[in-house]
Order: C-alpha cells, then structure tokens, then sequence
C-alpha cells in the first residue's frame, strides 16, 4: 500500500463509520477460568477499533444450563444478546436462529480445522464462526511410571494393565487412596465424549454416521463397552460413576491418581501453585482399541461464536465474531490462556511453541479428533446423547450387559431418528 | 419453563384448595334447608373467599390451562407459534408418553422417593415433636435450632450434601472409616443401588422439622385435663398415647403428611443436584424439565407436566377418601 491509497482507505473508513451510527453490542461469553476476562478484553479492542460499544454478558458454567438460557433468549426473538459463544455440539440445535455468516467470512472459514469446520456448517450455511478447539486427552504421572517402569500406554490394554500394576504397588507401599484411571462417568455430556472415545477407538463408529444411519449394536462397540465397565471398581473408584471434570481433576490432581481422562484446561491448573503434582504430568493422546480397526480417538471439543437472527446490527455483530476468531487475536489467547487455536497454521506459530509447547503437542490429537453426531442429528442430538449416556451407564453401573443395552439403544435410536430421517 | 411452573402451581392450588377444603369453616358447608341465617352465613362465607379464588384462577389456573393445550400440540421450544394441533398423539401415539419406559422409570422413581421420604419424616417428626413438647428451658431455642436444615435453599443443602457424601474428599465417607464401620469409601451417589436412598436420606434431614413443627402444634392443641386425668387413674404412657395422644393429633398429621406427599411428588431440586439426569433417580418433574429445556419438546413435556398435575391430585384425592372416615371418627 502506498501512502495515497493508506490515506484514501483512513477517509473510506472515517466516511463510513460516519454513514453507520455506532451500535451497542452485547456478547455472552464463558465465564471458566479467565475465559470471561480474555472475551472482554478482545471485545473492548474492536469496540476502539471499530467506535462501536460492547457489553459483556456473563452466562452459567454448566454447558446444559447456558443452552437452556439460549433457547429461552432465542426462541422469544429476544435482540437482549447479539453474538453468542455456542458449544460445538449445538449448532444443530440453534441453527434455526442463527444468522449465515457465509456472506462476511469471505471465506475465511477454510482456515480453520476440517473437523471443527463441519460442525459450523448446517445445511449449506454457515452458523458459527470456530472460536477454540478442545478434544479428549490422556493425563499420566511421569514420575509414578518412572519409579514403576512403565511406558506410556498405547492401547486400552496395556492402560489397564499398567493402571492396575501401579495402583497395586502404591497401596502396597501403604498409599491406600491411590486409583488407577479417573475419568467422566456421570450420567451427563461429558460420559457420551468418553464412551464415544472408546468406541470410536475399537472402531466401532460414532452412533450415528453421518448419513443419518444409526450404528451403535455392533461387537466393536459392545467390546469397548465392556472394557470400560472392567474398569469400574477395579482401577477406577466405584463413585467414577458421578464424576465430572472437576472430580476426576480433584483425585489426580491430589496425587491420588496415575492415569486420568480429560480436557486440556486440566493442563495449566495442575501445573499452578499449591498443586500437589505439579511438574510430574504428562499428556497423550488417548489409548487406540485393539484388533482390526482400532485408532486413537479423542472427542472433538469446543467453543463457536454465532450471531443472533434477532441482532439490531448483524453486520457488525458478524464483523465482531469475525475479528474474534481471527487469527490474531486467536494467537493472543493461546499465548494467554492457552485456549487451543481452531486455525491450522498457528499449530506451526514459533510464539505459540515457545510459550506453550503442550499446543504443539495437541496437534495430532485434534488430527484424530471424532465429531459427536451433532450435525446430522440435528434438534434430536441432545435426546440421542442422553440415550446414549443412560445406555452406557446402565452397563458401566453393572445393572445391564453391554450387548443387551447397546441393543436396545440401536432400537431406541431408530425410533428417534425416524429411521434416518433425524431432521 | 412453562410446564414446570404450571405442574408446580397447579399442585400448589390443589394443595391449598384441599387445605381449605379441609379447614372449611362450619358456615360455608350446605346449610340446612329453612334456615335463613344459615344461608346468609354460607353467602357470606363464599363472598369471602371469592377473593382467592379469583387470584388462584389467575396465577394457577391459566399457566395450567395452557399447559394443557400445549399437551396436545407438537410445539417445540424453538417455535412455539408454528406449534400443530395433534390431539392425543402426546398422550396415546405411538411415540406417547404412555409407551414410554423412561416416563413409567420416572414414575416409578417418584412414588418410591415420595413413600420412603414422607413415612420416614413422619415418624421421625413425631418423635422430635413429643420430644419438644416436653417442658424444658431450652424449648423455645430447641425449636428454632430444629428449623436451620428446613431454612437452607434446597440447592444449596443438596450441593453441601454431594460434597459431603463425595467419596474422596467427603467428610461423611471419612468419619465413618475412622470409626471402622466401613473398610472403603462408598460412592453415595453414584452407586444405583444407594443413589435413591442418599436422595431420600437428605430430604429426610431436611424436612424433618417442617413435619415435626406442623405436629408440635397439633400436639399443643390437646387439653392437658385429658393427661391429667390419666395419670390420676395410672395409664402407661404408651396407652395414653395411643389412646389419647394420637387420635387427638391425627387430623394434624394428616394435613401435614398430605402437604409433604405433594411436594415430594413434585421433587426436582434436590435430584437434579444430586444425580443429575441419571435414571435410577429420574423424578417426573426432572422427567418434564428434561423434555421441556434439554429436549425442547414443549408439546411432550406439556404433557408429561399435565400427567404429574393429575397424579398428584388423584392421589390427593384417594388419601382424602382414605382419611375422611378417619377424621370423622375423630370429630365424633
């Protein structure tokens, strides 16, 4: 750019700052960690930029809760909220009130990763813009597989067998609190991304493909049932059964656990101050299934910013979603927060390696990352997910046999998909 | 939310209506044929109560009235204006909640909760009453520490309680090891089979001093001549209980025990903190919550809300009929 036309595109842009009044925008963002200060921050930097105002609206932790409140927002054509931070899984939900954002990306979207790209795409538009990414990981004490000389395990075999040998060893030596492998087993979301982990790593598919077709009574899937349900009471407590994020984050991170399943915020808590295993975790990408078919696996997470149909200013609600999800400001927030990029090419950014080399790490997690049914299932995911999670944990809680209850889930999910036709 | 609120007023209306139904004054029952001022008594009873009723209409009766409709629509949360009139389909299609297994599972749940909690807290209140009741210094701050479970926000009780009962950090799990009654720590809310006995054995702590309140001051009711009057003749105690005590306070305990049946049917709070929306102690309103928000099944859920609402009170309604002969007797 020479100097006239810099001058020509600052008059441009001061003509047409002018021509549109400045709107006053609210953004509901997550309010985890420092989640809520990083949104405000990179919020107040566009409203300079751009002379627009913003607000902040803090909305509840609990995944369940915020949708609730969203549909409540949406489906009164509230225009109270203007850009929302949607979770991956609900697109499929809210699509119905979201504006196509197809028109302002100017293609852009093609930057980010093909996994997290299909879940923003609903019938031909696109309703979200992907903000960060999450997927499924292992965490092991390196310094208890050290001490007992185990490797780090590649399969769920080799996981439960060295789970089991270290555990034995620990409460031998009079460590009685110690457990094997932690993990989400409550009958909530976060037990469907871990079934859904270890069914897709035997290579039993994802419940429902993604033509419509559900797929969930096969041998595969029954076998990765059974090898989790193996796990409860033996390496694994018996209370995994009503566990969430934090519980399973509390045992390991209180030293009394060597294998634990979970996100990637787990990572930076367990390294802070005051943590009982601080500078002893490491991170893998989860165990792959054995036999035919078996891969690693790890359930795709994440957070999309989607636009309101109701907004009063849907261009520069877009415009604010599309800075957002730059890849500028997606670079600050994996320097900051470590919040995981959703645009490849950061995944190779030096500054991002240097100052959180566990992103880097992360790569080839989010290249095996499985998508939940979310997109084909539509308004339905939400019903499917919660037969799914009841179904395995009936068999995990010992009241059901896998084969029988998967059974019955495949005939329960026909039943909902109306024979394929989810929509 | 809609059918939430609805199934909770509409049980609360019925609640207060068989209160007053049951605490009718004299005056506003039939009068006797001839009587003028009879009927001028009854007129002016109801006139009286118009006011309530009118009111009752107003906050419970169109909520209802709309959830009722709804139950015959395929309305969706997302839009509930494109919402399609489908009759009975809710109710007795195919995809009905008759058919479905979760909705009896929910049921099933509920009346078992609902039985347990409300026997037990019965029985425990009466205990704490008598207990009370006795003359004592320390009477008047023994019933005000009794109520401190009873005045903690269900949520927040239940959320302590999950904390408590957590079987690695829970204080519960950890003074029953010291003592040496247990070898390992147990899972109280995960474990299916003591997940709906850990709910009911919170309510239990919670509402204990609500019942034994409400049967303290049945208790207060009874004239002290009729005590006096057995121990001057020498009746054991269990046989002036029986005999006098409890005929005397049963019309009491009644009451109470129907207001705690219909709030333990409508049971969500504690549940939905508790175990989430695991089914092993799935409640008909967790049930209707799950189909109305998570589901946006708002034609579904209507109906289930609509279910809940019509037993609770045909339930009310049979343990009227039950008690009526009861209470009569007493009267007589």
């Amino acid at each position: 750019m020479n100097p006239g036309h810099k001058l020509a595109a600052a008059l441009a842009a001061l003509l047409a700052a002018a021509a549109s009044p400045a709107a006053s925008l609210k953004i509901s963002c997550g309010a985890v960690g420092q989640e809520l200060e990083m949104c405000r921050s990179a919020a107040q930097d566009w409203a300079r930029k751009t002379g627009h105002e913003v607000q902040v609206v803090a909305t509840p932790n609990d995944g369940s809760e915020r949708l609730a409140l969203y549909q409540q927002v949406l489906s009164s054509r509230s225009d109270k909220i203007d850009v929302f931070q949607v979770d991956v899984v609900w697109p499929g939900m809210l699509a119905g009130h979201l504006l196509d954002l197809q028109p302002y990306a100017k293609g852009a979207q093609q930057q980010h990763f093909p996994g997290i790209l299909a879940s923003v795409q609903v019938g031909g538009q696109l309703v979200a813009m992907p903000w960060f990414t999450d997927a499924g990981l292992l965490y092991y004490r390196k310094d208890l597989l050290a001490k007992h000389g185990q490797k780090v395990p590649a399969t769920w075999e080799e996981l439960g067998a060295s789970a089991k040998k270290i555990q034995e060893a620990e409460r031998a030596t009079g460590n009685d609190r110690m457990w094997g492998y932690v993990w989400q087993g409550r009958a909530y979301e976060g037990l469907t991304c871990n079934a859904l982990e270890w069914i897709a790593s035997h290579g039993g598919g994802t419940v429902v493909a993604a033509d419509g077709k559900v797929d969930i009574g096969n041998p595969r899937a029954v076998k990765a049932i059974e090898t989790a349900a193996g796990w409860v009471g033996t390496i694994s407590p018996t209370a995994v059964l009503n566990y969430g994020e934090e519980d399973a984050r509390g045992v390991f991170q209180a030293g009394n656990a060597v294998y634990m399943r979970n996100w990637p915020y787990a990572w930076s808590l367990s390294q802070a101050e005051g943590s009982a295993v601080r500078g002893k975790v490491g991170v893998a990408v989860l165990p792959s299934g054995s036999g035919a078919g078996g891969r690693h696996a790890a359930t795709l997470g994440g957070q999309l910013l989607a636009v309101s149909k109701y907004s009063k200013h849907p261009e520069a609600a877009a415009d604010l979603v599309m800075y957002m999800t730059s890849k500028a400001v997606q670079k600050e927030r994996a320097l900051k927060g470590s919040f995981n990029p959703t645009i490849t090419e950061l995944y190779q950014d030096a500054d991002i390696l240097k100052a959180n080399p566990f992103i880097g790490e992360l790569r080839d997690t989010f290249t095996h990352a499985v998508g939940r049914p979310a997109t084909v299932t539509g308004a339905k995911y939400n019903q499917l997910s919660n037969q799914f999670w009841n179904a395995v944990h009936e068999v995990l809680s010992g009241k059901a046999r896998a084969e029988a209850s998967l059974a019955g889930l495949d005939a329960s999910a026909k039943r909902l998909g109306r024979g394929g036709k989810w929509q | 939310m809609q059918g939430t609120s609805t199934s909770v007023a509409g049980s609360a209306s019925s609640g207060a209506a068989k209160a007053a139904a049951l605490s009718l004054p004299e005056a506003a029952r039939p009068a006797r044929a001839g009587s003028a001022l009879a009927a001028q008594r009854s007129r002016r009873a109801w006139l009286m109560l118009a006011p309530v009723g009118v009111v009752l209409l107003l906050v419970a009766g169109w909520p209802l009235a709309r959830t009722i409709w709804f139950s015959f629509t395929d309305a969706q949360l997302g839009g509930l204006a494109d919402a399609q009139f489908v009759g009975l389909e809710n109710y007795l299609g195919e995809y009905g909640l008759l058919r479905d297994e979760q909705w009896w599972g929910s049921v099933a749940n509920t009346l078992r909760f609902a039985l347990l909690s409300v026997s037990i807290e019965t029985v425990l209140g009466l205990g704490v009453a008598l207990l009370l009741n006795h003359p004592s210094r320390g009477r008047t701050l023994l019933r005000a520490a009794v109520l401190v479970p009873w005045a903690i926000p269900t949520v927040v009780s239940a959320k302590m309680w999950s904390w408590m009962l957590h079987d690695q950090f829970g204080v519960v799990n950890h003074y029953l090891m010291a003592l040496g009654l247990l070898s390992a720590p147990v899972a109280w809310t995960a474990n299916p089979d003591l997940a709906l006995f850990t709910v009911v054995l919170v309510d239990v702590w919670k509402t204990t001093p609500f019942m034994a309140l409400l049967i303290l001051a049945a208790l207060q009711m009874v004239p002290a001549d009729c005590y006096e009057a057995a121990r001057v003749d020498g009746v054991p105690a269990f046989t002036v209980f029986r005999k006098v005590t409890l005929p005397l306070i049963l019309p009491g305990v009644a009451v109470a025990m129907i207001f705690r049946l219909l709030d333990a049917l409508r049971v969500f709070d504690l549940i939905y903190v508790m175990t989430s929306n695991s089914r092993t102690t799935k409640s008909m309103s967790v049930f209707v919550r799950e189909q109305l928000i998570d589901f946006q099944q708002v034609g579904y859920g209507s109906a289930a809300a609509t279910l809940v609402f019509f037993t609770i009170a045909l339930l009310t309604l049979l343990y009227m009929g039950l008690l009526r002969p009861a209470l009569q007797k007493v009267e007589a």
